[in-house]
Protein backbone atom coordinates (compact mmCIF):
# COMPACT_ATOMS: atom_id res chain seq x y z
CA UNK A 1 0.00 0.00 0.00
CA UNK A 2 1.21 3.44 -0.80
CA UNK A 3 1.47 6.03 1.89
CA UNK A 4 -1.72 7.88 1.47
CA UNK A 5 -1.94 11.46 2.52
CA UNK A 6 -4.34 11.36 5.41
CA UNK A 7 -5.41 14.93 5.48
CA UNK A 8 -8.90 16.28 6.08
CA UNK A 9 -9.95 13.06 7.74
CA UNK A 10 -12.78 13.14 10.19
CA UNK A 11 -11.91 12.07 13.67
CA UNK A 12 -14.28 9.16 13.92
CA UNK A 13 -16.90 9.20 16.59
CA UNK A 14 -15.16 12.02 18.36
CA UNK A 15 -17.71 14.64 19.08
CA UNK A 16 -16.93 18.30 19.04
CA UNK A 17 -19.07 18.83 22.08
CA UNK A 18 -21.73 21.45 21.74
CA UNK A 19 -20.27 22.69 18.47
CA UNK A 20 -21.54 19.47 16.95
CA UNK A 21 -25.01 20.38 18.15
CA UNK A 22 -24.73 23.76 16.51
CA UNK A 23 -23.85 22.11 13.21
CA UNK A 24 -26.93 19.93 13.50
CA UNK A 25 -29.33 22.67 14.52
CA UNK A 26 -31.91 21.65 11.94
CA UNK A 27 -31.97 18.17 13.45
CA UNK A 28 -32.15 19.73 16.92
CA UNK A 29 -35.26 21.63 15.82
CA UNK A 30 -36.85 18.45 14.53
CA UNK A 31 -36.01 16.57 17.72
CA UNK A 32 -37.62 19.31 19.79
CA UNK A 33 -40.69 19.32 17.55
CA UNK A 34 -40.88 15.53 17.82
CA UNK A 35 -40.58 15.64 21.59
CA UNK A 36 -43.38 18.19 21.90
CA UNK A 37 -45.60 16.35 19.49
CA UNK A 38 -45.05 12.99 21.15
CA UNK A 39 -45.54 14.39 24.61
CA UNK A 40 -48.88 15.97 23.77
CA UNK A 41 -50.20 13.29 21.43
CA UNK A 42 -53.87 12.59 21.94
CA UNK A 43 -54.04 15.46 24.35
CA UNK A 44 -56.91 17.92 24.09
CA UNK A 45 -55.11 20.74 25.85
CA UNK A 46 -51.75 20.01 24.24
CA UNK A 47 -49.18 22.70 24.88
CA UNK A 48 -51.75 24.47 27.06
CA UNK A 49 -50.72 22.03 29.78
CA UNK A 50 -47.57 24.09 30.17
CA UNK A 51 -49.84 26.92 31.39
CA UNK A 52 -52.25 24.80 33.39
CA UNK A 53 -49.63 23.04 35.49
CA UNK A 54 -47.79 26.15 36.76
CA UNK A 55 -51.14 27.92 37.23
CA UNK A 56 -52.40 25.18 39.54
CA UNK A 57 -49.06 24.95 41.30
CA UNK A 58 -49.11 28.71 41.77
CA UNK A 59 -52.64 28.63 43.17
CA UNK A 60 -51.77 25.88 45.65
CA UNK A 61 -48.67 27.67 46.92
CA UNK A 62 -50.43 31.00 46.99
CA UNK A 63 -53.18 29.64 49.19
CA UNK A 64 -50.90 27.57 51.41
CA UNK A 65 -47.91 29.85 51.81
CA UNK A 66 -49.37 33.23 50.93
CA UNK A 67 -52.68 33.01 52.77
CA UNK A 68 -52.30 30.35 55.44
CA UNK A 69 -48.73 31.21 56.42
CA UNK A 70 -49.36 34.89 55.87
CA UNK A 71 -46.58 35.81 53.43
CA UNK A 72 -49.19 37.57 51.34
CA UNK A 73 -49.73 40.03 54.16
CA UNK A 74 -46.18 40.46 55.30
CA UNK A 75 -44.79 41.24 51.85
CA UNK A 76 -45.93 43.34 48.93
CA UNK A 77 -46.98 41.60 45.73
CA UNK A 78 -46.23 38.13 46.99
CA UNK A 79 -47.99 36.72 43.91
CA UNK A 80 -45.33 38.20 41.61
CA UNK A 81 -42.55 37.10 43.93
CA UNK A 82 -43.91 33.58 44.00
CA UNK A 83 -44.62 33.15 40.31
CA UNK A 84 -41.29 34.55 39.10
CA UNK A 85 -39.55 32.00 41.33
CA UNK A 86 -41.79 29.08 40.41
CA UNK A 87 -41.14 29.38 36.69
CA UNK A 88 -37.38 29.29 37.25
CA UNK A 89 -37.60 26.18 39.39
CA UNK A 90 -39.98 24.49 36.99
CA UNK A 91 -37.68 25.14 34.08
CA UNK A 92 -34.71 23.81 35.99
CA UNK A 93 -36.32 20.67 37.36
CA UNK A 94 -37.99 19.74 34.07
CA UNK A 95 -34.86 20.41 32.02
CA UNK A 96 -32.53 18.42 34.25
CA UNK A 97 -34.96 15.55 34.75
CA UNK A 98 -35.61 15.11 31.04
CA UNK A 99 -31.99 15.64 30.04
CA UNK A 100 -31.01 12.94 32.53
CA UNK A 101 -33.37 10.51 30.82
CA UNK A 102 -32.60 11.70 27.29
CA UNK A 103 -29.74 9.35 26.46
CA UNK A 104 -31.58 6.26 27.72
CA UNK A 105 -34.77 7.30 25.98
CA UNK A 106 -32.96 7.64 22.69
CA UNK A 107 -30.96 4.44 23.13
CA UNK A 108 -32.31 2.88 19.92
CA UNK A 109 -30.91 5.73 17.91
CA UNK A 110 -27.66 6.19 19.80
CA UNK A 111 -26.78 2.51 19.43
CA UNK A 112 -27.19 2.55 15.69
CA UNK A 113 -26.39 5.91 14.19
CA UNK A 114 -23.62 8.26 15.12
CA UNK A 115 -24.79 11.75 15.96
CA UNK A 116 -23.35 14.28 18.36
CA UNK A 117 -24.90 12.79 21.49
CA UNK A 118 -25.10 16.20 23.12
CA UNK A 119 -28.10 16.76 20.85
CA UNK A 120 -30.39 14.79 23.14
CA UNK A 121 -29.81 16.55 26.48
CA UNK A 122 -29.76 19.88 24.67
CA UNK A 123 -33.07 19.05 22.99
CA UNK A 124 -34.55 18.27 26.42
CA UNK A 125 -33.45 21.63 27.77
CA UNK A 126 -34.80 23.28 24.62
CA UNK A 127 -38.19 21.64 25.17
CA UNK A 128 -38.23 23.01 28.70
CA UNK A 129 -37.48 26.45 27.32
CA UNK A 130 -40.47 26.09 24.99
CA UNK A 131 -42.60 25.45 28.07
CA UNK A 132 -40.90 28.22 30.01
CA UNK A 133 -41.21 31.15 27.61
CA UNK A 134 -45.04 31.36 27.60
CA UNK A 135 -44.90 31.51 31.39
CA UNK A 136 -42.51 34.44 31.16
CA UNK A 137 -44.94 36.09 28.76
CA UNK A 138 -47.75 35.61 31.28
CA UNK A 139 -45.56 37.21 33.92
CA UNK A 140 -44.67 40.13 31.64
CA UNK A 141 -48.34 40.74 30.91
CA UNK A 142 -49.28 40.51 34.58
CA UNK A 143 -46.60 42.63 36.28
CA UNK A 144 -47.77 46.06 35.01
CA UNK A 145 -51.01 45.49 36.94
CA UNK A 146 -48.92 45.15 40.08
CA UNK A 147 -47.27 48.49 39.49
CA UNK A 148 -44.20 47.29 37.57
CA UNK A 149 -42.31 50.16 36.01
CA UNK A 150 -39.83 49.95 33.16
CA UNK A 151 -36.49 49.07 34.63
CA UNK A 152 -33.67 48.31 32.17
CA UNK A 153 -31.42 47.00 34.94
CA UNK A 154 -34.12 44.57 36.02
CA UNK A 155 -34.63 43.33 32.47
CA UNK A 156 -30.90 42.85 32.07
CA UNK A 157 -30.80 40.85 35.30
CA UNK A 158 -33.57 38.55 34.05
CA UNK A 159 -31.72 37.99 30.78
CA UNK A 160 -28.49 37.22 32.59
CA UNK A 161 -30.45 34.96 34.93
CA UNK A 162 -31.91 33.04 32.02
CA UNK A 163 -28.53 32.58 30.34
CA UNK A 164 -27.05 31.28 33.59
CA UNK A 165 -30.05 29.01 34.04
CA UNK A 166 -29.48 27.56 30.56
CA UNK A 167 -25.77 27.03 31.15
CA UNK A 168 -26.43 25.35 34.50
CA UNK A 169 -29.23 23.14 33.18
CA UNK A 170 -27.29 22.00 30.12
CA UNK A 171 -24.23 21.32 32.26
CA UNK A 172 -26.14 19.22 34.78
CA UNK A 173 -28.17 17.62 31.98
CA UNK A 174 -24.97 16.49 30.25
CA UNK A 175 -23.49 15.26 33.51
CA UNK A 176 -26.47 13.25 34.72
CA UNK A 177 -27.53 12.17 31.23
CA UNK A 178 -24.13 10.51 30.83
CA UNK A 179 -23.97 9.08 34.35
CA UNK A 180 -27.46 7.65 33.98
CA UNK A 181 -26.21 5.37 31.23
CA UNK A 182 -23.84 3.68 33.65
CA UNK A 183 -25.81 4.02 36.86
CA UNK A 184 -29.56 4.24 36.57
CA UNK A 185 -29.41 5.62 40.09
CA UNK A 186 -28.75 9.00 38.53
CA UNK A 187 -32.42 9.36 37.69
CA UNK A 188 -33.52 8.86 41.27
CA UNK A 189 -30.74 11.07 42.48
CA UNK A 190 -31.92 13.86 40.19
CA UNK A 191 -35.50 13.44 41.42
CA UNK A 192 -34.18 13.79 44.93
CA UNK A 193 -32.20 16.91 44.07
CA UNK A 194 -35.24 18.38 42.37
CA UNK A 195 -37.31 17.83 45.48
CA UNK A 196 -34.75 19.51 47.71
CA UNK A 197 -33.96 22.27 45.25
CA UNK A 198 -37.54 23.55 45.20
CA UNK A 199 -37.07 24.51 48.83
CA UNK A 200 -33.40 25.44 48.59
CA UNK A 201 -34.08 28.62 46.64
CA UNK A 202 -36.08 31.59 47.89
CA UNK A 203 -39.25 30.76 46.01
CA UNK A 204 -41.66 30.08 48.87
CA UNK A 205 -39.94 32.32 51.42
CA UNK A 206 -37.55 35.26 51.39
CA UNK A 207 -33.80 34.83 51.48
CA UNK A 208 -33.55 37.14 54.48
CA UNK A 209 -35.26 34.44 56.53
CA UNK A 210 -32.27 32.17 55.98
CA UNK A 211 -29.92 34.77 57.41
CA UNK A 212 -32.21 35.57 60.33
CA UNK A 213 -32.71 31.92 61.19
CA UNK A 214 -29.37 30.29 60.46
CA UNK A 215 -26.91 33.16 60.72
CA UNK A 216 -24.35 34.80 58.44
CA UNK A 217 -22.14 31.80 57.71
CA UNK A 218 -25.03 29.59 56.70
CA UNK A 219 -26.37 32.42 54.58
CA UNK A 220 -23.09 32.68 52.70
CA UNK A 221 -23.14 28.95 51.97
CA UNK A 222 -26.79 29.25 51.02
CA UNK A 223 -26.02 31.90 48.43
CA UNK A 224 -23.32 29.79 46.86
CA UNK A 225 -26.18 27.78 45.33
CA UNK A 226 -26.46 29.22 41.82
CA UNK A 227 -30.22 28.70 41.78
CA UNK A 228 -30.62 31.02 44.76
CA UNK A 229 -28.97 33.82 42.84
CA UNK A 230 -30.78 33.02 39.58
CA UNK A 231 -34.14 33.13 41.35
CA UNK A 232 -33.12 36.42 42.95
CA UNK A 233 -32.21 37.78 39.53
CA UNK A 234 -35.75 37.02 38.38
CA UNK A 235 -37.10 38.66 41.52
CA UNK A 236 -34.92 41.65 40.74
CA UNK A 237 -36.41 41.96 37.27
CA UNK A 238 -40.05 41.15 37.93
CA UNK A 239 -40.80 41.70 41.59
CA UNK A 240 -38.52 44.51 42.82
CA UNK A 241 -39.83 47.08 40.29
CA UNK A 242 -43.37 46.40 41.56
CA UNK A 243 -42.64 47.26 45.17
CA UNK A 244 -42.33 50.92 46.04
CA UNK A 245 -39.70 50.69 48.71
CA UNK A 246 -36.12 49.96 47.80
CA UNK A 247 -35.50 46.35 48.68
CA UNK A 248 -32.43 44.93 50.22
CA UNK A 249 -32.74 41.91 47.99
CA UNK A 250 -30.77 39.17 49.60
CA UNK A 251 -29.02 41.25 52.14
CA UNK A 252 -25.88 41.37 49.99
CA UNK A 253 -24.80 43.10 46.79
CA UNK A 254 -26.19 41.04 43.93
CA UNK A 255 -23.25 41.88 41.68
CA UNK A 256 -20.80 40.01 43.87
CA UNK A 257 -22.96 36.90 43.92
CA UNK A 258 -23.58 37.27 40.24
CA UNK A 259 -19.93 36.75 39.39
CA UNK A 260 -19.62 33.81 41.78
CA UNK A 261 -22.74 32.23 40.29
CA UNK A 262 -21.56 32.78 36.74
CA UNK A 263 -18.30 31.07 37.61
CA UNK A 264 -20.15 28.17 39.26
CA UNK A 265 -22.48 27.68 36.29
CA UNK A 266 -19.60 27.70 33.83
CA UNK A 267 -17.64 25.27 36.00
CA UNK A 268 -20.64 22.91 36.20
CA UNK A 269 -21.03 23.17 32.45
CA UNK A 270 -17.37 22.35 31.80
CA UNK A 271 -17.43 19.38 34.17
CA UNK A 272 -20.68 18.19 32.54
CA UNK A 273 -19.20 18.40 29.07
CA UNK A 274 -15.97 16.67 30.09
CA UNK A 275 -17.76 13.79 31.79
CA UNK A 276 -20.18 13.52 28.90
CA UNK A 277 -17.40 13.39 26.32
CA UNK A 278 -15.62 10.72 28.30
CA UNK A 279 -18.62 8.53 29.00
CA UNK A 280 -20.24 9.01 25.59
CA UNK A 281 -17.56 6.83 24.02
CA UNK A 282 -19.16 3.94 25.88
CA UNK A 283 -22.82 4.83 25.27
CA UNK A 284 -23.41 2.40 22.44
CA UNK A 285 -22.09 -0.61 24.33
CA UNK A 286 -23.58 0.27 27.71
CA UNK A 287 -27.10 0.99 26.58
CA UNK B 1 -10.92 -6.25 -8.57
CA UNK B 2 -9.89 -4.11 -5.64
CA UNK B 3 -9.07 -0.70 -6.90
CA UNK B 4 -5.66 0.51 -5.87
CA UNK B 5 -5.83 3.88 -7.49
CA UNK B 6 -8.31 6.01 -5.53
CA UNK B 7 -7.52 8.04 -2.47
CA UNK B 8 -7.95 6.41 0.92
CA UNK B 9 -11.50 6.81 2.21
CA UNK B 10 -11.30 4.72 5.35
CA UNK B 11 -8.24 3.81 7.30
CA UNK B 12 -8.25 1.39 10.22
CA UNK B 13 -4.99 1.07 12.11
CA UNK B 14 -4.43 -1.65 14.71
CA UNK B 15 -7.98 -1.44 15.93
CA UNK B 16 -8.68 -3.20 19.21
CA UNK B 17 -12.09 -3.42 20.80
CA UNK B 18 -12.80 -5.40 23.92
CA UNK B 19 -16.27 -5.84 25.29
CA UNK B 20 -16.75 -6.25 28.98
CA UNK B 21 -19.85 -8.06 30.02
CA UNK B 22 -20.62 -6.62 33.37
CA UNK B 23 -22.97 -8.97 35.07
CA UNK B 24 -24.18 -6.79 37.85
CA UNK B 25 -24.10 -3.31 39.20
CA UNK B 26 -25.81 -3.78 42.48
CA UNK B 27 -24.39 -2.22 45.57
CA UNK B 28 -24.14 -5.62 47.27
CA UNK B 29 -21.94 -6.98 44.49
CA UNK B 30 -19.90 -3.82 44.33
CA UNK B 31 -19.11 -4.06 48.02
CA UNK B 32 -18.10 -7.70 47.66
CA UNK B 33 -15.94 -6.74 44.72
CA UNK B 34 -14.30 -3.92 46.65
CA UNK B 35 -13.59 -6.20 49.60
CA UNK B 36 -12.30 -9.19 47.67
CA UNK B 37 -10.71 -7.38 44.73
CA UNK B 38 -11.69 -10.27 42.54
CA UNK B 39 -12.43 -8.56 39.32
CA UNK B 40 -13.14 -11.76 37.49
CA UNK B 41 -16.20 -12.37 39.57
CA UNK B 42 -18.21 -9.53 38.17
CA UNK B 43 -16.77 -9.08 34.73
CA UNK B 44 -16.03 -11.12 31.68
CA UNK B 45 -14.65 -9.86 28.44
CA UNK B 46 -13.96 -10.82 24.87
CA UNK B 47 -12.11 -9.26 21.97
CA UNK B 48 -14.43 -8.19 19.16
CA UNK B 49 -11.58 -6.66 17.24
CA UNK B 50 -8.02 -7.79 17.72
CA UNK B 51 -5.42 -5.59 16.05
CA UNK B 52 -7.28 -5.18 12.78
CA UNK B 53 -5.84 -2.89 10.11
CA UNK B 54 -7.01 -2.15 6.60
CA UNK B 55 -7.50 0.67 4.15
CA UNK B 56 -10.43 1.21 1.88
CA UNK B 57 -10.04 3.39 -1.16
CA UNK B 58 -12.65 5.67 -2.67
CA UNK B 59 -15.00 3.72 -4.89
CA UNK B 60 -14.14 0.34 -3.43
CA UNK B 61 -16.91 -2.07 -2.55
CA UNK B 62 -15.90 -4.09 0.45
CA UNK B 63 -17.71 -6.94 2.19
CA UNK B 64 -16.95 -7.73 5.81
CA UNK B 65 -17.44 -11.46 6.12
CA UNK B 66 -17.47 -13.82 9.04
CA UNK B 67 -19.63 -16.03 11.16
CA UNK B 68 -21.73 -14.83 14.07
CA UNK B 69 -19.58 -13.22 16.72
CA UNK B 70 -16.69 -12.57 14.36
CA UNK B 71 -16.78 -8.86 15.06
CA UNK B 72 -17.90 -7.62 11.68
CA UNK B 73 -20.85 -5.59 12.92
CA UNK B 74 -18.64 -4.17 15.64
CA UNK B 75 -16.18 -3.09 12.98
CA UNK B 76 -18.96 -1.43 11.00
CA UNK B 77 -20.15 0.39 14.09
CA UNK B 78 -16.64 1.59 14.80
CA UNK B 79 -16.35 2.92 11.27
CA UNK B 80 -19.66 4.73 11.68
CA UNK B 81 -18.48 6.21 14.97
CA UNK B 82 -21.17 4.62 17.11
CA UNK B 83 -18.53 2.59 18.91
CA UNK B 84 -15.06 3.85 19.76
CA UNK B 85 -12.00 1.55 19.54
CA UNK B 86 -10.10 0.90 22.77
CA UNK B 87 -6.85 1.40 20.95
CA UNK B 88 -5.74 2.01 17.42
CA UNK B 89 -7.73 4.37 15.29
CA UNK B 90 -10.20 4.56 12.48
CA UNK B 91 -10.43 7.55 10.23
CA UNK B 92 -12.87 8.27 7.49
CA UNK B 93 -13.00 10.88 4.79
CA UNK B 94 -16.17 12.33 3.42
CA UNK B 95 -19.78 12.05 4.40
CA UNK B 96 -20.79 8.73 5.82
CA UNK B 97 -24.22 7.17 5.99
CA UNK B 98 -25.19 3.93 7.54
CA UNK B 99 -27.95 1.62 6.53
CA UNK B 100 -27.45 0.05 9.89
CA UNK B 101 -30.87 -1.12 10.94
CA UNK B 102 -33.02 1.15 8.89
CA UNK B 103 -35.73 2.93 10.73
CA UNK B 104 -33.73 3.28 13.94
CA UNK B 105 -34.76 6.91 14.13
CA UNK B 106 -38.40 6.37 13.25
CA UNK B 107 -40.96 7.33 15.80
CA UNK B 108 -44.26 5.52 15.56
CA UNK B 109 -46.31 8.46 16.75
CA UNK B 110 -45.14 10.69 13.93
CA UNK B 111 -46.59 10.64 10.43
CA UNK B 112 -44.69 9.24 7.48
CA UNK B 113 -43.90 12.75 6.33
CA UNK B 114 -42.54 13.82 9.71
CA UNK B 115 -40.47 10.67 9.93
CA UNK B 116 -38.98 11.31 6.51
CA UNK B 117 -37.78 14.73 7.65
CA UNK B 118 -36.59 13.51 11.04
CA UNK B 119 -34.72 10.56 9.58
CA UNK B 120 -33.33 12.53 6.68
CA UNK B 121 -31.88 14.97 9.20
CA UNK B 122 -30.58 12.14 11.38
CA UNK B 123 -28.80 10.72 8.36
CA UNK B 124 -27.24 14.10 7.70
CA UNK B 125 -29.48 15.70 5.08
CA UNK B 126 -30.38 19.37 5.17
CA UNK B 127 -33.94 20.63 5.07
CA UNK B 128 -33.52 21.78 1.48
CA UNK B 129 -32.14 18.42 0.42
CA UNK B 130 -35.08 16.58 1.95
CA UNK B 131 -37.54 18.98 0.33
CA UNK B 132 -35.99 18.29 -3.04
CA UNK B 133 -35.92 14.54 -2.65
CA UNK B 134 -39.22 14.18 -0.87
CA UNK B 135 -41.28 13.09 -3.88
CA UNK B 136 -38.62 10.70 -5.00
CA UNK B 137 -38.53 9.14 -1.52
CA UNK B 138 -42.30 8.63 -1.53
CA UNK B 139 -42.14 7.10 -5.00
CA UNK B 140 -39.38 4.74 -4.03
CA UNK B 141 -41.19 3.66 -0.87
CA UNK B 142 -44.49 3.16 -2.76
CA UNK B 143 -46.32 4.76 0.15
CA UNK B 144 -48.59 7.12 -1.75
CA UNK B 145 -51.48 8.63 0.19
CA UNK B 146 -50.43 7.07 3.52
CA UNK B 147 -47.60 9.55 3.88
CA UNK B 148 -49.61 11.71 6.29
CA UNK B 149 -50.68 8.76 8.42
CA UNK B 150 -48.85 7.96 11.64
CA UNK B 151 -46.40 5.18 10.96
CA UNK B 152 -47.75 3.00 13.77
CA UNK B 153 -50.63 2.24 11.41
CA UNK B 154 -48.27 1.13 8.65
CA UNK B 155 -47.76 -2.51 7.81
CA UNK B 156 -44.26 -3.70 8.61
CA UNK B 157 -43.48 -3.75 4.89
CA UNK B 158 -44.55 -0.14 4.40
CA UNK B 159 -42.55 0.92 7.41
CA UNK B 160 -39.37 -0.73 6.18
CA UNK B 161 -39.84 0.53 2.64
CA UNK B 162 -40.15 4.11 3.84
CA UNK B 163 -37.19 3.80 6.17
CA UNK B 164 -35.08 2.29 3.43
CA UNK B 165 -36.22 4.89 0.90
CA UNK B 166 -35.01 7.70 3.17
CA UNK B 167 -31.70 5.96 3.73
CA UNK B 168 -30.94 5.43 0.04
CA UNK B 169 -31.76 9.06 -0.72
CA UNK B 170 -29.00 10.38 1.46
CA UNK B 171 -26.06 11.18 -0.72
CA UNK B 172 -23.02 10.09 1.24
CA UNK B 173 -19.53 9.32 -0.02
CA UNK B 174 -19.34 6.20 2.08
CA UNK B 175 -22.22 3.81 2.58
CA UNK B 176 -22.27 1.34 5.44
CA UNK B 177 -24.76 -1.47 4.99
CA UNK B 178 -25.54 -4.00 7.68
CA UNK B 179 -27.84 -6.94 7.02
CA UNK B 180 -30.56 -4.81 5.60
CA UNK B 181 -30.80 -6.43 2.24
CA UNK B 182 -33.48 -8.72 3.60
CA UNK B 183 -35.97 -5.90 3.60
CA UNK B 184 -39.53 -6.18 2.36
CA UNK B 185 -40.90 -8.51 -0.27
CA UNK B 186 -38.91 -9.79 -3.19
CA UNK B 187 -39.70 -7.05 -5.73
CA UNK B 188 -38.70 -4.41 -3.21
CA UNK B 189 -35.57 -6.33 -2.28
CA UNK B 190 -34.56 -6.39 -5.92
CA UNK B 191 -35.16 -2.67 -6.16
CA UNK B 192 -32.96 -2.09 -3.11
CA UNK B 193 -30.18 -4.27 -4.43
CA UNK B 194 -30.39 -2.50 -7.79
CA UNK B 195 -30.11 0.80 -5.96
CA UNK B 196 -27.07 -0.34 -4.01
CA UNK B 197 -25.42 -1.54 -7.20
CA UNK B 198 -26.12 1.86 -8.70
CA UNK B 199 -24.22 3.41 -5.82
CA UNK B 200 -21.31 1.12 -6.51
CA UNK B 201 -21.37 2.07 -10.19
CA UNK B 202 -21.43 5.76 -9.28
CA UNK B 203 -18.13 5.23 -7.54
CA UNK B 204 -19.38 5.45 -3.97
CA UNK B 205 -17.49 3.56 -1.32
CA UNK B 206 -19.54 0.68 0.01
CA UNK B 207 -18.98 -1.48 3.05
CA UNK B 208 -21.43 -4.33 3.36
CA UNK B 209 -21.98 -6.78 6.19
CA UNK B 210 -24.18 -9.73 5.32
CA UNK B 211 -24.50 -13.44 5.79
CA UNK B 212 -25.86 -13.76 2.29
CA UNK B 213 -22.58 -14.68 0.61
CA UNK B 214 -24.04 -14.96 -2.89
CA UNK B 215 -25.51 -11.51 -2.62
CA UNK B 216 -22.35 -9.84 -1.37
CA UNK B 217 -20.29 -11.46 -4.05
CA UNK B 218 -22.58 -9.88 -6.63
CA UNK B 219 -22.28 -6.42 -5.08
CA UNK B 220 -18.75 -6.27 -3.74
CA UNK B 221 -15.29 -6.59 -5.28
CA UNK B 222 -13.29 -7.14 -2.17
CA UNK B 223 -13.83 -9.18 0.96
CA UNK B 224 -12.29 -9.11 4.40
CA UNK B 225 -12.87 -12.17 6.57
CA UNK B 226 -12.97 -11.69 10.32
CA UNK B 227 -12.78 -14.58 12.75
CA UNK B 228 -13.16 -13.93 16.46
CA UNK B 229 -12.02 -10.38 15.95
CA UNK B 230 -8.97 -11.24 13.87
CA UNK B 231 -8.59 -10.39 10.20
CA UNK B 232 -7.81 -13.69 8.54
CA UNK B 233 -8.29 -12.91 4.87
CA UNK B 234 -8.30 -9.79 2.72
CA UNK B 235 -8.68 -10.01 -1.00
CA UNK B 236 -10.89 -10.58 -4.02
CA UNK B 237 -14.48 -11.29 -3.04
CA UNK B 238 -14.89 -14.75 -4.57
CA UNK B 239 -11.68 -15.93 -2.98
CA UNK B 240 -12.81 -14.46 0.34
CA UNK B 241 -16.16 -16.24 0.13
CA UNK B 242 -14.45 -19.52 -0.81
CA UNK B 243 -12.01 -19.07 2.04
CA UNK B 244 -14.82 -18.46 4.54
CA UNK B 245 -16.81 -21.45 3.27
CA UNK B 246 -13.76 -23.64 3.74
CA UNK B 247 -13.69 -22.66 7.41
CA UNK B 248 -17.22 -23.81 8.12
Amino acid sequence: MSNAVLTDFDPNGQGRGLFGVFRHRYLLQLLVRKELKVRYRRSVLGLLWSYVKPAVQFAVYFVAIGMFLGLNKSMDNFAVYLFSGIIVMNFFTEAVRNATRSIIDNAALIKKIYLPRELFPVASVYVSAVHFLPQVVVLCVAVPFFGWRWDPMGVLMVLIGFVLLLVLSIGLGLLFGALNVIFRDAENFVDLINMVITWSAPVLYTAILVRDTLGETAFTIYQANPLVVIVELFHRGFWVPTVSHGVDLAGRPLEMWLSITAATCIAVFIVGQLVFTRVSKRFAQEL
Amino acid sequence: MPSTTGAVAISAENVVKRFTLRKTRELKEAVVWLLTRRRGVTTESFLASNDVSFEVREGETLALLGFNGSGKSTMLKMISGVLTPDSGRIRTKGRLAGLIEVGAGFHHDLTGRENVYLNGAILGMSEKEIDEKFDSIIDFAEIGEFIDTEVKFYSSGMYLRLAFAVAVHTDPDIFLIDEILAVGDEPFQKKCIARIKEFADQGKTLIVVSHDLDLVSRICDRGIVLQRGVKTFDGEINEAVAWLRAQA
